[in-house]
């Protein structure tokens, strides 16, 4: 009866003859778990896909009330903060696979004749899902999504000509308002989910087309005349179904990935909500989730002259060399004959872990919250020493410079600056200033400069 | 030849007709995307009125003393929340006259904090740093921090609201 059934549907649809096709198709012999990491994308995306419909069932796409949704789910809705947890992490999986896997291509060179386009959808894929990443980080329409946008937009305006207009059309206006974040809603779940669809759709129906590619051992070269006759005897010879012989690893990874993810979701939870978006509320330290904080701190840590140059052409600069990769679709695949390959890789990946690192610490971030020096670090109670102490905290000193292990990282640790500098140079940089530090010569009377050097003059080892 | 298989011959009535369906596909086309474009584009072209908010008393401002005020933006969106809220730093400079600076940091828009006992302008992202006078002191700050106009109405301090400076 159920054989009968599903034959009529196979008659009149096609699509289990289809399905049967694309699942059994040959794919070659001892691919290994180095290719998981596509097919793990795509479920983390489908995870996203699911977790966000049900999160945009009670989600209000309203700048004033999409905070107060948001608290809803996470503190009243049954599952909400679980659900909230899922999509974050997922998120984090998401761009952290796809970050692999086109590591894995580039490192392989199976973007090399004749899939070429294979690379270039999963270039706009991993675009893609880098716009997907941010749209859905300001969703989380807390106090630092409100401030990201501003900064977002600012970045733009740093845009020749057109750059002040982009920025107004990030920011939906003149101001942030009412209108920002139904954009950036429809954005984040219409606009560009629909297109990564598409190019889902497509990046698939390639991987079919021309399979996917071999593990090359031996160094043999991609030329276009013989690749293809070379693929399908390889194939006719050594081919495998891909439904189960390479698949089982995909499931198994895939399920490993989940497990994470539900696993993450309930142990740490989502990141919390911060202070309402009140773009008056001053009290404010905006920053990225992690995928984004490695930037961040690109933009903290580069010479200012450089800075616009970068904020316009690092992205630009970016796509453009995911576009001219596969320019060299022929010759050597293996790493022995390009080893720059997985050294760029190594070079990109160590990069963003470092700036990331750096952003994590964010020295550059002055130190509101540095409290006054106690008496156990100022240790000298002679009272000029003691005023110069704090007046150390009170001039806004210790937000930017630490005295041992109080206060702010951007100056340098003045902990034993008596040690380092002389009087006349400590007293020269503080009314004068430097790059990154302002002259207090107008904001410091002469007596108070004498209490400050009497503190300072004690910072020996 | 097939009697049933189309001729692969482009008769004129053939091509006319392919080219009526192209043209008239990219009417559609335009019908569609035209209209949304343009919406999408449309906070380009709505320019907001000015207007002066009252943000206090002026007696309620002590004179030299540089205080955070809140005021709300020139025609808010009824569903726009607490999202409408604009703040800037006002300092009563004499009896009657006011300096009003935005909260934005030219470098990248985050929020400066003016620090009363250094009489700075620190902002948090970067570390830039602005004197009180609003010129930049230290940092990566590119520009001195824009101020708002800011007048005196029937004893009340009024702030022109002002585009976001980015």
């Amino acid at each position: 009866m159920v054989a009968r059934l599903l034959a009529w549907l196979d008659d009149r649809s096609g699509l289990i003859t289809a399905g049967r096709h694309a699942l059994e198709h040959p794919v070659p012999p001892r691919t290994g778990w180095w290719y998981v990491f596509g097919s793990a994308t795509l479920i983390a995306f489908i995870l996203q896909v699911a977790t966000g419909i049900a999160l945009s069932t009670a989600y209000v796409p309203s700048s004033g009330q999409a905070y107060e949704s948001l608290r809803f789910i996470s503190e009243q809705a049954m599952l909400g903060r679980f659900l909230r947890g899922m999509h974050y992490f997922g998120a984090s999986a998401m761009v952290l696979l796809i970050g692999i896997h086109v590591s894995r291509t580039y490192i392989m060179a199976a973007y090399k004749f004749p899939r070429e386009l294979n690379w270039l959808t999963g270039a706009v894929l991993l675009l893609l899902t880098l716009a997907l990443a941010f749209t859905g980080q300001l969703l989380r329409w807390d106090q630092t999504a409100v401030w990201s946008v501003i900064v977002g937009a600012a970045q733009a305006a740093r845009m020749p000509i057109v750059g002040e207009q982009i920025g107004r059309f990030i920011l939906a206006g003149d101001t942030i308002g009412g209108a920002t974040l139904s954009r950036f809603f429809a954005f984040h779940v219409f606009f560009i989910p629909a297109i990564v669809f598409a190019f889902i759709g497509l990046h698939l129906a390639l991987v079919l087309r021309h399979g996917i590619s071999e593990r090359t051992r031996d160094g043999s070269i991609v030329d276009p005349a013989t690749y293809r006759s070379h693929y399908a005897s390889l194939l006719k010879r050594e081919g495998v179904p891909f439904w189960p012989d390479a698949a089982w690893r995909d499931v198994v990874f895939g399920a490993a990935v989940t497990a994470t993810i539900v696993l993450l979701a309930l142990v740490v939870g989502p990141p919390d909500l911060g202070p309402p978006p009140d773009p008056s509320i001053l009290e404010a330290y905006p920053r990225p989730d992690w995928y984004f904080l490695w930037y961040f701190a690109l933009l903290a840590l580069t010479p200012n002259n450089l800075e616009s140059l970068i904020i316009v052409l690092g992205p630009l600069v970016f796509g453009a060399a995911l576009l001219l990769v596969p320019v060299f679709n022929k010759g050597a695949r293996t790493m022995r004959r390009r080893p720059w390959a997985p050294l760029l890789v190594v070079f990109i990946w160590t990069t963003i872990v470092i700036f990331w690192i750096a952003g994590e610490r964010a020295d550059w971030s002055p130190d509101f919250a540095a409290k006054p020096l106690p008496a156990s670090v100022v240790r000298d109670q002679r009272p000029e020493v003691e005023q110069g102490a704090r007046l150390f905290h009170d001039k806004g000193c210790e937000f930017c410079h630490q005295v041992e292990g109080y206060g702010g990282r951007r100056g340098p640790d003045l902990s034993d600056v008596a040690a380092r500098m002389k009087p006349d140079e400590i007293t020269a940089r503080i009314t004068n200033g430097g790059p990154n530090m302002p002259a207090y010569a107008r904001t410091l009377t002469p007596a108070q400069v004498r209490s400050l050097m009497a503190f300072l003059s004690t910072r020996k080892p | 030849m097939d009697p049933s298989e189309p001729s692969a011959v482009p008769t004129p009535r053939r091509r006319f007709l392919a080219r009526l369906s192209l043209a008239l596909s990219g009417l559609i086309a335009t019908a569609t995307t035209v209209p949304v474009i343009g919406f999408l584009l449309s906070p380009l072209t709505r320019k907001p009125p000015r207007v002066w908010r009252p943000v206090g008393p002026v007696d309620t401002f002590a004179i030299g003393r540089t205080v955070n005020v809140a005021f709300e933006d020139a025609s808010p969106l009824p569903w726009a929340g607490v999202t409408a809220h604009t703040a800037a730093w006002l300092r009563r400079d004499d009896a009657e006259h006011f300096t009003a600076f935005t909260v934005h940091c030219t470098h990248l828009g985050c929020p400066v904090r003016w620090v009363a006992d250094a009489e700075l302008f620190l902002c948090p992202c970067h570390g830039g740093v602005y004197s009180a006078d609003g010129t930049v002191a230290a940092g990566p700050p590119p520009r001195t921090l824009p101020q708002y106009p800011v007048r005196v109405r029937n004893g009340e301090v009024e702030i022109l609201t002002s585009p976001i400076p980015i």
